[in-house]
């Protein structure tokens, strides 16, 4: 009789295990660039072309910096989220286009000359936002992904809540839903707005 | 007829698309080898070491995922700015985090990803150990000595047999 409580016991002990990497979620994978400064870029606004936005423009107030693209499927999910937030919490969300033109997989970049791609990348973000609303302060677009690196970015949508003194202090990976807006983003906000 | 044409479509069109995106990778490489191939084979070699985290189980060198050419171009940049492999190994670490190391570092954090086998192991040994012990121990109590009375039966039993 011991010995089967043994082997029943060693059973639900696997199957909690299991249960719980089950629940996990992969993509989910923690940033080490949690609780340092916001790396450094300069890049042109959507909003004004020939005038660039950088980190430190922002410094003195908590911010999100949301990466977005519009072929960005579940970009599509997270917007209408995006728009009723940014009306409420009373901190700025800067948008971060990423790879716009490239990302997309339908355009030969060969063919493509740089000038080219940036004025499309501009005229797809724009209509995006048309389309949909505009819940970004500004838009910084990261035409060839290299401020996408520095930030670890793998998978758009992401979103990181920065500091008044530019420390990242979390990062969102996946589109946000109101469920994670009032568990996870509107806590630590309402502790960065203090 | 005209069912048929549409899978045949489809699956093609299914195909296609990972023959193609190989195709794109393979003169990406082609390319760069003819350009440098020492830069090149160092590329192989790192990107071998590092996980795309897009398609999670590949290496940066086998994922044609479009971050993972991204990566292989920013290390051919810094191959070519002549920084060191440990130095390109930090720079994605500081920004992936040690997922991005294909084989996890030994230390605190990943002991039991490390140790976990080794124990499992040890513990699978010491209870087989322990199991043995026990049947050996079971074993010697029946080859106990027989009492006076119990000889005599035996002696009997075998006398029966002897003259049936």
């Amino acid at each position: 009789m011991n010995r089967y409580f043994w082997i029943l016991g060693a059973f639900a002990a696997l199957a909690v295990l299991l249960a719980v990497g089950l629940g996990l979620n992969p993509r989910d994978i923690p940033s080490p660039l949690v609780g340092k400064p916001a790396p450094a870029f300069r890049l042109a606004m959507l909003e004004a072309p020939d005038k660039t936005f950088g980190p430190e423009d922002m410094r003195g107030q908590p911010w999100l910096l949301n990466v977005w693209s519009s072929w960005c499927v579940s970009c599509r999910d997270e917007h209408p989220v995006l728009v009723q937030m940014s009306e409420k919490i009373g901190v700025p969300i800067i948008g971060l286009n990423y790879k716009e033109v490239r990302g997309d997989g339908e355009f030969d970049m060969g063919k493509l000359s740089a000038e080219a791609e940036r004025e499309l990348a501009q005229k797809r973000a724009n209509a995006w936002l048309d389309d949909r609303g505009k819940p970004y302060k500004l838009t910084a677009m990261d035409i060839d992904g290299r401020v996408g690196i520095d930030y670890g970015v793998y998978g758009v949508p992401e979103t990181y809540l920065i500091d008044k003194d530019g420390v990242i202090r979390m990062k969102y990976t996946g589109p946000i839903n109101p469920e994670a807006l009032q568990k996870k983003i509107l806590p630590l906000l309402a502790e960065l707005k203090q | 007829m005209i069912v048929r044409a549409l899978f045949f479509a489809f699956f093609f069109a299914a195909i296609g698309v990972p023959i193609s995106a190989q195709a794109s990778s393979a003169t990406e490489a082609a390319l760069a080898a003819a350009d440098d191939p020492v830069a090149e084979k160092r590329l192989q070699a790192l990107s071998k070491e590092l996980r795309c985290l897009v398609c999670q189980n590949e290496t940066i060198a086998d994922s044609n995922a479009e971050l993972a050419s991204d990566l292989r171009r920013e290390i051919r940049g810094m191959i070519h700015q002549g920084q060191s492999d440990q130095e390109i190994i930090d720079f994605m670490v500081a920004r992936y985090g040690d997922f991005v190391l294909y084989r996890p570092q030994v230390k605190g954090a990943t002991l039991l990803l490390w140790g976990g086998p080794l124990v499992l192991l040890l513990i699978g040994v010491s209870a087989l150990f322990i199991y043995l012990r026990r049947r050996a121990g079971r074993v010697g109590d029946t080859a106990a000595p027989l009492s006076a009375e119990e000889e005599s039966r035996l002696a009997a039993l075998l006398k029966e047999t002897d003259h049936p």
